[in-house]
């Protein structure tokens, strides 16, 4: 088997991805999905909020799936559902398996890698006590409610502002159930302040800032869990426990890329956003096999997932039209300074970049009055006003390229600085 | 009437039901829970001990060298992982070189093959990543890791297609003489009469001597906490990495599992009970500065679970494994702490023997079973193979655990085992789905409805583990 693009996810990246890639005239597309049905998270994303930024509409995740997916039922592209992808092998080998089709090893001519992220665990965060039932993933309680039709539990505790566990709050208790907290342990949530409002506050469910989950009793089931405020250093602090009578935890403590393929293909991965280090046109350090979406980095808006596949998508197309360019120009890397915890791209081929490419970042705080700066560590390239950053709002800034040629030496930074 | 019924289903139950099933004998297994292997076996730190802590001349240090030179053959006929790793005992110090060098000649003169001292040099060139506070170690060849769930549900599948019964959910409540054997009460109201009964309750099996007999020894029951890392760290060591052992036990250990993962713990504190399998922040933090000091590299950003088990400590330095005074046919099996993993098939042979020195009499079946077929396990398969297999049963081809590749036909295989699982736990203990990195939160619901098809239960009927442990409480909100 073999086709030009090979896109390994079939979510809103590798939707997003495939019918660029067939716009922009990639001959044999094909999507590889693991799940019985193309969309991925966003089919068990019921509410509503999806593609403000891209349709100028309200949609809810499933309408936003069902956008892309009539629009690929216009192409060409071909789908193989319930299929998994084993390994990335030299040469842009796909080996994959499903029950219908066996083990098949694909020849791509390029490979657009689109898996999306998993969530953290308790585990990831070593939370003590008891291993009862009743602590589930906000997203595994989604699935279980707006996909399977049941509920996880009566009484609960959500660890995380994440935005999945705000808006599994609502959702919780818009099916009956009574949510006791909100516990995040930064002193601000990471989610959108749209789902603080809408998902916490409009329900009257308090939201503790700088407190963690501390201790989970009960033996089968969850009975109580500890919560407790933290220092400064992210520390409990004795004394200062409330304990909560409840059947459930949700925790919404973080996502995670899901780059374990991607490592074992030997392609370099950026240990900030543990996705993979990407050029701007979302190529990775194997030539030829793109990444885009939350495999990369985790976004808040599915809308920012779309337009960075799209450009995957076409960068990909163009690589199996034109084949390997060999590499000459300035290579510019990209650094996070000063209250910025990772960019995306992390690396700049300044022979080809268009007129501009959008870079994309989280701050580490929440800062008022400031200004994004990138600098080449002894000239201010260009400046961008803001009046309010968050963690929990991915920032992106458009750099040009003819701003970007003007950098002295090979590193660009990107920094927050007070506005003075 | 059971010719001898065997109380609890761990690792030592199982062995001796493997051992007693290849017998013309009817054996029963009593369990209280809902599955077999899921109290202290399943929560220990998987090591195969070579031998050299016991004293010599306990049975301790008998049956413990005798059961690690069983495990591997076992390991290929029951087809359960063992790896066959080694094991080193680190000295920082010419204190703990002093203890080196006695646990040396101990595991001499217990008859423990291939032991050496080595130089610092020849641990780092072994384990790069070992402190280099290392003042020397003793290396035991012979010592392994297992899945230690894994070998007893190969002992118990063993036992039952030879015949031995397996009761879950029956917990023994009393124990009476009567006539002709023992008369054994089940908390369900049922009763189960056996000629012979062997005491294997783990941590409770003090409650079932007393309910028969004055204590003999004091529980000491002992909780140790671990850290599970992720495979991508699995290699940070190739051995079992041990401290010098102290009063309170082996130390904090860092281990690959036969999985590929890393364990790390345990430490030790004293509990009320069996129940008490809760992880604290005070012993986990203790567990990561302890493994510290063996291997500093060890990177617990990589953790992917916490648990606890809680060890059968007893106030004797050895296993108790005798008749009970004034109830003939009743044997204990009790104190079986570390090494009782390790122990745990010559465990099985030695209450044999006691009990052919009690009157039961011991005839061979005529083709028992003794080796298991081997279980498809897709992601060690080559493409070829896998192609195979899945032509044949099309299920091999759906992936439903993605961090650690189990299909959707190893899950169907393993709820149709000579003793199936009922629980999404169950299920994980016996092929792996959901041992990953997600921790099953992608897996888990789809564990979950292949269970209540291949059951016939309803999603709501099944357990994450124990039989309390429910997921679900209800169903969604209906429209109309």
């Amino acid at each position: 088997m073999k086709y030009d693009v090979v896109v390994i996810g079939g979510g809103p990246a590798g939707l997003a991805a495939a019918c660029k890639a067939y716009e922009e005239g990639a001959g044999s597309i094909l999507i590889l999905e693991r799940d019985k049905e193309l969309g991925g998270i966003l089919n068990q994303c019921i509410h509503n909020g999806f593609g403000l930024h891209y349709f100028k509409e309200e949609l809810t995740g499933p309408e936003y799936a069902g956008r892309f997916i009539e629009l690929l039922k216009k192409t060409s592209v071909e789908v193989k559902l319930d299929t998994m992808v084993l390994a990335i092998e030299p040469g842009r080998i796909v080996h994959c398996v499903n029950p219908k089709d066996g083990y098949m090893m694909i020849e791509a001519g390029s490979i657009v890698l689109a898996m999306g992220c998993r969530e953290r665990t308790r585990g990831a965060i070593s939370i003590p006590g008891e291993r009862p039932a009743g602590v589930f993933t906000a997203g595994t309680a989604q699935r279980y409610v707006n996909m399977e039709g049941y509920m996880v539990g009566k009484r609960v505790v959500i660890l995380g502002s994440g935005d999945i566990g705000l808006i599994m709050a609502r959702r919780m208790t818009l099916e009956g159930a009574k949510v006791l907290a909100c516990v995040e342990l930064m002193p601000f949530s990471g989610g959108l302040n749209r789902n603080i409002v809408q998902c916490l506050q409009d329900y009257n469910i308090p939201l503790y800032l700088s407190h963690t989950v501390t201790d989970i009793k009960g033996h089968d089931r969850i009975e109580q869990i500890v919560v407790s405020r933290v220092d400064e250093n992210r520390r409990p602090i004795p004394g200062t426990e409330m304990v909560f009578d409840c059947d459930t935890l949700l925790l919404s403590v973080g996502l995670l890329p899901e780059n374990e393929l991607t490592r074992a293909a030997g392609i370099t991965l950026d240990p900030r956003t543990r996705g993979a280090v990407v050029y701007e046109n979302m190529e990775t350090s194997m030539p030829g096999v793109f990444a885009c979406g939350n495999v990369v980095h985790v976004h808040d808006l599915v809308d920012y997932v779309t337009a960075e596949s799209q450009k995957a998508g076409a960068a990909a197309a163009h690589f199996v039209q034109n084949g390997q360019e060999s590499e000459s120009g300035r290579v510019l890397e990209l650094k996070n300074g000063d209250r910025v915890n990772y960019t995306v791209p992390q690396k700049l081929r300044l022979s080809r970049m268009d007129k501009s490419v959008g870079i994309f970042f989280r701050v580490s705080n929440i800062f008022r009055n400031v200004e994004i700066q990138v600098t080449d560590g002894e000239t201010v390239l260009c400046r961008f006003p803001r009046e309010h950053v968050a963690p929990g709002e991915m920032e992106n800034i458009t750099l040009p390229r003819v701003l970007a040629e003007k950098a002295k030496g090979s590193t660009l930074t990107v920094q927050i600085v007070d506005k003075g | 009437m059971y010719d001898l019924t065997i109380i609890g289903g761990g690792v030592i139950g199982a062995a001796i039901a493997w051992q007693a099933a290849r017998y013309q004998l009817s054996v029963c297994v009593l369990e209280k829970e809902n599955d077999i292997a899921c109290g202290t076996t399943k929560a220990n730190s998987a090591i195969i001990h070579a031998g050299y802590d016991p004293m010599p001349g306990t049975l301790m240090a008998r049956l413990n060298v005798r059961g690690c030179a069983m495990v591997e053959e076992m390991s290929e006929k029951l087809d359960f992982p063992y790896k066959k790793v080694g094991s080193l005992i680190l000295a920082f110090n010419e204190e703990n070189m002093e203890m080196v060098h006695t646990l040396y000649e101990r595991g001499v003169a217990n008859g423990v093959p291939g032991l050496q001292i080595l130089t610092p040099e020849e641990v780092w060139e072994k384990e790069p990543n070992v402190t280099k506070e290392c003042r020397g170690a003793l290396y035991a060849p012979s010592a392994g890791i297992v899945m230690p769930w894994r070998m007893a549900q190969a002992m118990a599948d063993c036992a039952a297609l030879n015949g031995a019964e397996f009761r879950r959910n029956a917990e023994v409540t009393g124990v009476e003489k009567a006539e002709g054997g023992i008369s054994l009460q089940l908390k369900n109201g049922e009763t189960v009469l056996s000629r012979y009964v062997v005491n294997a309750a783990g941590v409770n099996a003090w409650d079932i001597h007393a309910m028969i007999a004055p204590p003999r020894y004091t529980m000491r029951p002992s909780r140790g906490e671990y850290y599970l890392l992720d495979k991508a760290v699995g290699d940070t060591v190739h051995s079992v990495i041990f401290q010098c052992p102290t009063e309170l036990g082996k130390g904090v250990l860092v281990s690959p599992t036969a999985d590929g993962n890393l364990i790390v713990g345990p430490n030790a504190e004293l509990v009320s009970g069996a129940e008490d399998t809760g992880t604290t922040s005070a012993g986990l933090s203790l567990v990561r500065r302890m493994a510290q000091l063996s291997v500093p590299t060890v990177s617990f950003r990589d953790n992917i679970r916490n648990f606890a088990g809680v060890r059968a400590n007893t106030d004797i330095d050895d296993f108790i494994i005798e008749e009970v005074d004034g109830m003939p046919g009743f044997i204990d099996c009790a104190g079986i702490k570390s090494p009782g993993l390790s122990s745990a098939p010559a465990i099985g042979e030695y209450v044999m023997e006691l009990l052919q020195k009690t009157g039961l009499s011991l005839t061979e079946k005529e083709n028992p079973v003794d080796t298991l077929p081997k279980k498809v396990h897709i992601r060690e398969l080559s493409p070829q193979d896998r192609a195979a297999a899945i032509e044949k049963n099309p299920l091999y081809g759906r992936v439903i655990c993605r961090c650690e590749t189990i299909t959707e036909g190893e899950i169907v295989d393993a709820l149709h085992a000579p003793i199936p699982p009922v629980s999404i736990d169950g299920v994980k203990r016996r092929c792996g789905a959901g041992m990953g990195r997600c921790q099953g939160g992608f897996c888990g619901p789809r564990v979950h409805e292949i269970i209540a098809r291949e059951l016939g239960l309803s999603m709501l009927e099944i357990p994450k583990d124990r039989a309390g442990m429910f997921i679900l409480t209800g169903e969604t909100k209906t429209e109309g």
